[in-house]
Order: C-alpha cells, then sequence, then structure tokens
C-alpha cells in the first residue's frame, strides 16, 4: 500500500464543540478514498485541514511519511494538494480561463500573462472533460453545472498529486456525471490519489475504492467498497442497524391550517429547485421535514414564508389561497420563518437581546403611541424565563450570547408574533447539546398548544424524535412520506439519496 | 468605564469646551454661545436627517445641493411669483406656503433618492451623487444663475414674514436653534421610542434578516431619504431667509459637516448603530471646534486640517471600542 497523504489522529474543536475526534485517514496513490457520512459528521472539516485551509486542533498530517504543516492553502497547493470545493469558489466576472489559472497564470518573460497559452491549455482540459465550455466565456454566465466543470478544470491544471473533491456532483447531470468518473479513473490510472465526499451512495460505490465512515466527528468505519454494501454503508452512518423509534402515537388531527399543492421553484437556468411538491400542515402537528444539503428544504420553506415567488402552486393558510400575499402579510395571517443562516438572516449583531426580541411584535409595544420600555421589559423576561434564555441583561448584544441562546431570542421573536405556522429551518444547527435538547421538547410543546410546525432537520435522530410525519426531500422532489412512528432510517436516508424517482414510502401523507 | 466609552462624544464635547474657556475668555460668554449654537444649528439639522438615512446603512450626498434647490425656489417664489402666462397673471404665495412648497422640493428630492436605491437599485452613494449634480444644476437653472436679492417681501403682496424663519428670535434664542431643538427631540423619540426608528436600525444592521421579520425594507428606505430631503430643505430655507437672499451655490460641501457631524456621534456608516443625540454632539463638537480655533487665532488652513484630524480619531475611537465580542452597544447614548 503506497500512502500519499496520511491523517493521524487529526482533532479539531470549534469554540467548544468538537468536530473531528481522533480521526485517521489515508489517501493511496492510484486509489479514490471515500469518505461518507451524514451532514455534520465531519467530512467537509477532514477535508479542509487536508487542504491547509484550516490547522487541526489535535494530531497531524503526514506526507510521503513525513510530518507537514499545511497554514495556508497555497502551502498544500505547492505540496501537491488540490481541492474542489463544495461551494464554487469561482471569480463570476473573470472568463473561464481566467478562473482556471487564478493565481498561477502563465507567464511570459516572468511578467506578462500569457492568456493564449491560458486559454489553450483551459481548451484542452475541457476536451477532456469533454466540456465544450468557451474558455473566453464569463463564468458567472455559465449554468452552475457547467461552472462546477470549471472548478472541477482548475484542479485538474495542477498537476496534482492527491485531488479532493468535496461533492463534486452536487450541480451536475447524469452525462456530466459520467465524464467525470472517467476522467477520475483516467487519472486514478496515472497514480492520482484522489479523495471523494458525495452523498449519493450509488455514486460512491461506483467510483470509490476504500470507504472511510465518519459520525459525529468519529471515524467508525473502513472497508474496501468491493466488501461493502449500500445496506452496510447505512447502518454505520446512523450507529445500527434498525431504527429503534420512539414511536410517538399520531396525535388527534387538528384543523388543517397549511395546505401547498404542486409547489415549483426554478432557478434562473431553468432547473428546478422544487418540482411539484405537495404538503399539508395541520394544528398541533410537526411535520419533519428530511433531505441532504440542496434538495430543496430551505427554497421550500422560503415559499411558504413568501420570501421567494415559486413559479408554479397554490398555497393555502385555513382554505384562504395566500400564494400572491408578500412576506409581511403572511406573518400577519400566521406565518413565521426562522431561518437556518442565523448570522445572515436570523440576528441583528448590533442591536441588544431586548430590541432583537420584540422586532417582529412591535405594535403589541406600542402604548399610547410610542413603545413602552416597561411593556418591552416584561415581554423580554417573560420569554427569558419561559425559553430559559441565559443572557446577563436583556441589554447587552445579541453577539455576545451563545449560538444556543441567540436561536432561542429567534424562536422568541417568532413566538411574540403568535404563529400559527411555524416554519423552522435547522434550528438546532450550530448549538450545544443540552440547547438542542430544549428547543425540541420546546417545539413539542408549542405543536402541543395547537402551533402548526414544519421542521427541517439534517439530523434524523431529531426528526424522527420530533415530528409527528416525515416528509423526504430529494433534489427537489418528495421522495418519502413517513409516519415517524413507522418509519426506519434506512428508509429515510435511502429516499433522501434518491436522484430524481417514484416516491417510496407507506403512508401517502 | 462602559458608561464613559458609550458618553465619549459627550466627554470630548466637554473637553474642548473646558479647554477653550481656559485658552480664551471670549469663548464662554453668552453672545458667543448663542452665535455657535446658531452655527451649528445649520448643519445640525442637516445631519439629524443624515443620521437616520447612515442609520439604515445608506448615504446622503445631496443634501448640500437640496438645500441650495429648496432656497432658491424660495427666493424664485418670493421675488418673482409664480408667472401663469396664458391667464397674464403672476401668484405671489404667502411666507407660510413658500415654505410648504420648499420643503416639498426637498421631500421630492428626498423621494427620488430612495426611489432610485429601492426600486433601481442603484447603491445609495452613486444615487444620491447623481441627485447632488441634477438638483445643484435645477438651482442655477431657476434663475440662470443668479442670486434673487432682498427676500423680505412686500406687504402688498402679503408674502412678508419669510425672513422670520432665520432672523425671528423667541426669548432671545434665534429660530434656528429652537428648530434645531424641535426636530432634535423629535427625531431622538422617533428612533428611541417608535416601531418606525427600530426598524431603521434593523434594516440597517441586517436587511435580510429584517425583511423576514415582515418589515417593508423598501418603505424604510424611502422615508429615511425622504426625511433627510425634509430637514436639507429646511436648512436652506434658514439660510436664504437669514441672508434675505437666496444664492444658488448655497450648501455646495455641506453634505461633508453633515456626515462628519453623524460619524463623531458615534453612528456607525455601515448601519445599525448610532443615535439622534449623539449627532447632536457631533455637530456640536464641530461647531465648539471652528468657533475656539477662530477665537484663539489659529490659522484658517491648520483648523480644516485639525478637523480633518479629530474626524479620523473619533472613528478609530469607535472602532476600538465597538469590536466584538466586548459585549458593549455603543452609540446608543440617548
Amino acid at each position: 500500500m503506497d500512502v500519499v497523504l496520511r491523517a493521524e489522529a487529526i482533532g479539531k474543536v470549534y469554540g467548544g464543540i468538537v468536530a473531528l475526534d481522533d480521526v485517521d485517514f489515508d489517501i493511496e496513490r492510484g486509489r479514490v478514498a471515500v469518505l461518507i457520512g451524514e451532514n455534520g459528521a465531519g467530512k467537509t472539516t477532514l477535508i479542509r485541514i487536508l487542504a491547509g485551509v484550516e490547522p487541526p486542533t489535535r494530531g497531524r498530517l503526514l506526507l510521503d511519511g513525513r510530518p507537514v504543516r499545511f497554514d495556508s492553502p497555497r502551502a498544500a497547493a505547492a505540496a501537491g494538494i488540490a481541492i474542489i470545493h463544495q461551494e464554487l469558489s469561482l471569480f463570476p466576472d473573470l472568463t473561464v480561463a481566467e478562473n482556471v489559472f487564478a493565481g498561477c497564470e502563465p507567464r511570459r518573460l516572468g511578467v506578462v500573462a500569457d492568456r493564449a497559452r491560458a486559454e489553450r491549455e483551459t481548451r484542452a482540459v475541457l476536451e477532456r472533460l469533454e466540456q465544450p465550455i468557451d474558455p473566453r466565456a464569463r463564468c458567472g454566465g455559465l449554468p452552475l453545472g457547467q461552472q462546477q466543470i470549471v472548478e472541477i478544470a482548475r484542479a485538474l491544471t495542477r498537476e496534482a498529486r492527491v485531488l479532493i473533491m468535496d461533492e463534486p456532483t452536487s450541480a451536475l447531470s447524469s452525462a456530466e456525471v459520467t465524464a467525470l468518473f472517467r476522467l477520475i479513473r483516467e487519472l486514478r490510472a496515472r497514480g492520482t490519489a484522489i479523495v471523494y465526499v458525495s452523498h449519493r451512495l450509488e455514486e460512491l460505490m461506483e467510483i470509490g475504492d476504500r470507504l472511510t465512515v465518519l459520525r459525529d466527528g468519529r471515524r467508525v468505519a473502513v472497508a474496501e467498497a468491493a466488501d461493502a454494501s449500500v445496506g452496510w454503508i447505512v447502518e454505520q452512518m446512523i450507529g445500527r442497524s434498525v431504527a429503534a423509534t420512539a414511536g410517538r402515537p399520531a396525535p388527534a388531527a387538528g384543523e388543517p391550517l397549511l395546505g401547498v399543492e404542486g409547489l415549483s421553484l426554478r432557478r434562473e437556468d431553468g432547473r428546478p429547485l422544487l418540482d411539484d411538491v405537495s404538503l399539508g400542515v395541520a394544528a398541533g402537528e410537526v411535520v419533519g421535514l428530511y433531505g441532504l444539503m440542496g434538495a430543496g428544504r430551505t427554497e421550500l420553506l422560503e415559499c411558504l414564508a413568501g420570501a421567494r415567488t415559486p413559479s408554479a402552486g397554490a398555497i393555502r393558510l385555513r382554505g384562504e389561497a395566500i400564494e400572491r400575499l408578500d412576506l409581511p402579510a403572511r406573518l400577519n395571517r400566521g406565518v413565521f420563518l426562522v431561518p437556518e443562516d442565523r448570522q445572515g438572516a436570523g440576528i441583528f449583531p448590533s442591536l441588544s437581546v431586548a430590541h432583537n426580541m420584540t422586532l417582529a411584535s412591535l405594535r403589541a409595544h406600542v402604548r399610547r403611541f410610542a413603545l413602552s420600555p416597561v411593556a418591552e421589559r416584561e415581554t423580554v423576561a417573560r420569554m427569558a424565563s419561559e425559553l430559559a434564555i441565559a443572557s446577563a441583561t436583556p441589554e447587552i448584544r445579541i453577539g455576545a450570547l451563545s449560538g444556543g441562546n441567540q436561536q432561542k431570542v429567534v424562536i422568541a421573536r417568532a413566538l411574540l408574533t403568535r404563529p400559527r405556522v411555524l416554519l423552522l429551518d435547522e434550528p438546532t444547527r450550530g448549538i450545544d447539546v443540552g440547547a438542542k435538547a430544549e428547543l425540541r421538547a420546546l417545539v413539542r410543546r408549542l405543536a402541543e398548544g395547537g402551533v402548526g410546525i414544519v421542521f427541517v432537520s439534517s439530523d434524523l435522530e431529531e426528526v424522527v424524535g420530533v415530528a409527528d410525519r416525515i416528509v423526504v426531500l430529494s433534489n427537489g422532489r418528495v421522495t418519502g412520506r413517513f409516519a415517524s412512528s413507522e418509519a426506519s432510517h434506512e428508509e429515510l436516508v435511502a429516499a433522501a439519496a434518491l436522484g430524481h424517482g417514484r416516491t417510496a414510502g407507506k403512508d401517502a401523507a | 468605564m462602559s458608561l464613559l466609552v458609550r458618553l465619549r462624544a459627550l466627554v470630548a464635547l466637554a473637553v474642548l469646551v473646558v479647554v477653550f474657556s481656559y485658552l480664551t475668555p471670549a469663548f464662554l460668554t453668552q453672545g458667543n454661545l448663542v452665535m455657535l449654537a446658531k452655527h451649528v444649528a445649520l448643519n445640525a439639522i442637516l445631519a439629524l436627517g443624515m443620521t437616520f438615512v447612515v442609520l439604515s446603512g445608506g448615504i446622503d450626498l445631496s443634501v448640500g445641493s437640496i438645500a441650495g434647490l429648496a432656497g432658491m425656489t424660495a427666493g424664485w417664489l418670493l421675488h418673482d411669483g409664480l408667472v401663469l402666462r396664458p391667464l397674464g397673471v403672476v401668484v405671489y404665495f404667502s411666507a407660510p406656503a413658500v415654505i410648504g412648497i420648499g420643503l416639498l422640493v426637498g421631500l421630492a428630492v428626498g423621494a427620488l433618492n430612495g426611489l432610485l436605491v429601492v426600486r433601481a437599485r442603484v447603491a445609495p452613494f452613486i444615487a444620491t451623487l447623481g441627485t447632488l449634480y441634477v438638483a445643484r444644476g435645477a438651482a442655477l437653472l431657476i434663475s440662470g444663475g443668479a442670486t434673487f436679492p432682498n427676500l423680505v417681501g412686500r406687504a402688498d403682496l402679503g408674502n412678508t414674514g419669510f425672513t422670520l424663519l432665520g432672523t425671528g428670535t423667541l426669548l432671545k434664542l434665534p429660530a434656528p436653534i429652537w428648530m434645531m431643538a424641535a426636530l432634535g427631540m423629535a427625531f431622538a423619540f422617533v428612533a428611541g421610542r417608535t416601531p418606525f426608528g427600530r426598524r431603521v436600525y434593523a434594516v440597517g444592521d441586517n436587511e435580510r434578516a429584517a425583511a423576514l421579520v415582515g418589515i417593508r425594507v423598501a418603505r424604510v428606505k424611502l422615508a429615511v431619504y425622504m426625511m433627510s430631503g425634509f430637514c436639507a430643505a429646511l436648512t436652506g430655507l434658514i439660510i436664504a431667509a437669514q441672508l434675505q437672499a437666496a444664492h444658488p451655490a448655497t450648501g455646495a460641501t455641506f453634505e461633508l459637516s453633515a456626515i462628519a457631524a453623524v460619524v463623531l456621534g458615534g453612528t456607525s456608516l455601515s448601519g445599525g448603530r448610532g443615535s439622534v443625540g449623539g449627532t447632536l454632539v457631533g455637530a456640536f463638537v464641530i461647531g465648539v471646534l471652528n468657533d475656539g480655533l477662530v477665537l484663539l487665532g489659529v490659522s484658517e488652513f491648520w483648523q480644516i486640517v485639525i478637523k480633518g484630524v479629530v474626524i479620523v480619531a473619533a472613528v478609530v475611537v469607535d472602532q476600538l471600542a465597538s469590536r466584538p465580542g466586548t459585549g458593549a452597544v455603543p452609540g446608543r447614548q440617548r
């Protein structure tokens, strides 16, 4: 076995949260090393460490058996490690060729950029990928799939010894995937070591040589791809063979609150983000929305809240058509979205905890033409004790609170609008375990109080534990509907990994 | 400590007053202070409107030009009247009506700024830079570049009284000081105690989040630019009334002093942080600095240098005080 790059006992801690714990990972010459795990298992963190984007908290990297430290992605690149990021890192206003050679432009006389050569070499790489993309085209104008190809071409031109691909196929069509796989095999035959990360299990079985499974930041299993089955992988990912779900008795069916029919949403280039999604939420019910990254969960919630305009479909709230109403109008009728991106779209970092909390319910705090500080203080104190928000005083900036407490403030803000339907997008992401448990309990309590809740989570256990029913999205389509008491983890994972396919499920919800 | 940080603009003002009183006996006299406040009032009124724009995350470079345009509109209506050729009549408006029309001009240009920002999605800096030129050009076009002299009005036309806006007094204090005080209190109330004020902060701090909590971001932005246009027009009218003449170049570069006052008052140019009270203090810091340096006989050129240094130093202090993680909410003094 010919190990090019070895990660030894790698640990990584982010602000008290352990992302990786004692992980070993070998990358061999001429083989494809696959990393598998659920969202948040630590795959991306490990890759970032390998590529020099972040230093490990513990452990070391060995290149050809010698310890190395990569202080920057540049240092890793100099050592022959190239990475294709999950999120595109292209310059939209530069041409394809300029992007491919960004940072290492071929030069004439050491100074002048040799554009002709850059374009020639770019064209050659794209031909190997069987992509007729014009090297002079502006990158931002290309469809997403082609942009991903450019990203791949960039890594290929670096003549890397180790090529890391983080979900390279998430935006590719099946023909593009086929071409990419042919190229990966070609590189492998020439001795390049490849790290491949993907959620699509069939893909991993097809291209992988050696599988490493991560769960909760730990390496839980390693196997040769030839010896592994999809069932075995799922078992390793979620930690047991058959889900021992804490079955929840089906709730008394409440009044139907929200009805979604045939909702579709298209991207600018015409590819569907949501495709004919139908969904119902009743009072007192928690509907779990499960799916992989990019499955369309966030887009669905945004369409429901009015933050995006779907291209087709009907949305009804207690029988009233609301799809033409804007976000504030829907909010007044009781639909409130707690966004996934807490820092970017949830909190107001410069404002105090109190001001963050009352922002959506200011009118309720007006007494005689002015906001009443007394009324606001009462509200904040009440919500702080109700949700156990730990904040020294309500006057401090919300940025000073922990993630869990910030999220509680955001949810308190939502509750103060007396919502009928609460849309929670990954409400427990990035918060500590204790706060997670509290938030889940709160969600159940709210449902018992008659609120209809749509709960998005990438955490299987959480979805099964919190939701009454689970709807699985994959590539913008509903690929499964389950009662959470009957859903097995295996079925859920399988439905989420489905390409464009049939509905797999038990009771049609 | 945190109180000291929060009140640092006020502390700076107090230090300046003490230093100048010590250095020159002419500073701390009633006559000097009233004159100082009268000068400060003009910049302060501009800066009060600017404060809301900056809190919302924008900037308004057109205020000086709006002041000039409003003054010229008033001068034109008082001096020439509105000539309706087809009817063969000339309409003269009463002084309050002239003031009202002048303020409407300010609101209209402010609305244009707002629409450019929210509808055409032009960056505030560029949108208001454009209206800076357009409004200045319009002011020059009204008279072909000439000044409208003698705005006292004529009793037989029923349009006297306009100049009281600049020269009138109440309890021995000039009208502009009263207007500054009234606007300052009103705006502080709006910023601190009304839902609208809270929304302005929210939009400036995190526009995406603001939209998701149901704030109609476009309306808030339109409103702040109109407020700024109103304040600018009022300033222009006061200047015309004080001079009893309207000059088309009035207000050039006023936008810079107004922005300086806002920034000195602790309002962040990136939006979301700051206060109306801070802006008033900032305007006074600039005013006291001007006045004191003149009394001390410091060279006019050095005065300009010192003002620049003070503005940058204030922002540096701000940056140090509001480093993330300190938990303090700076610029929140009431």
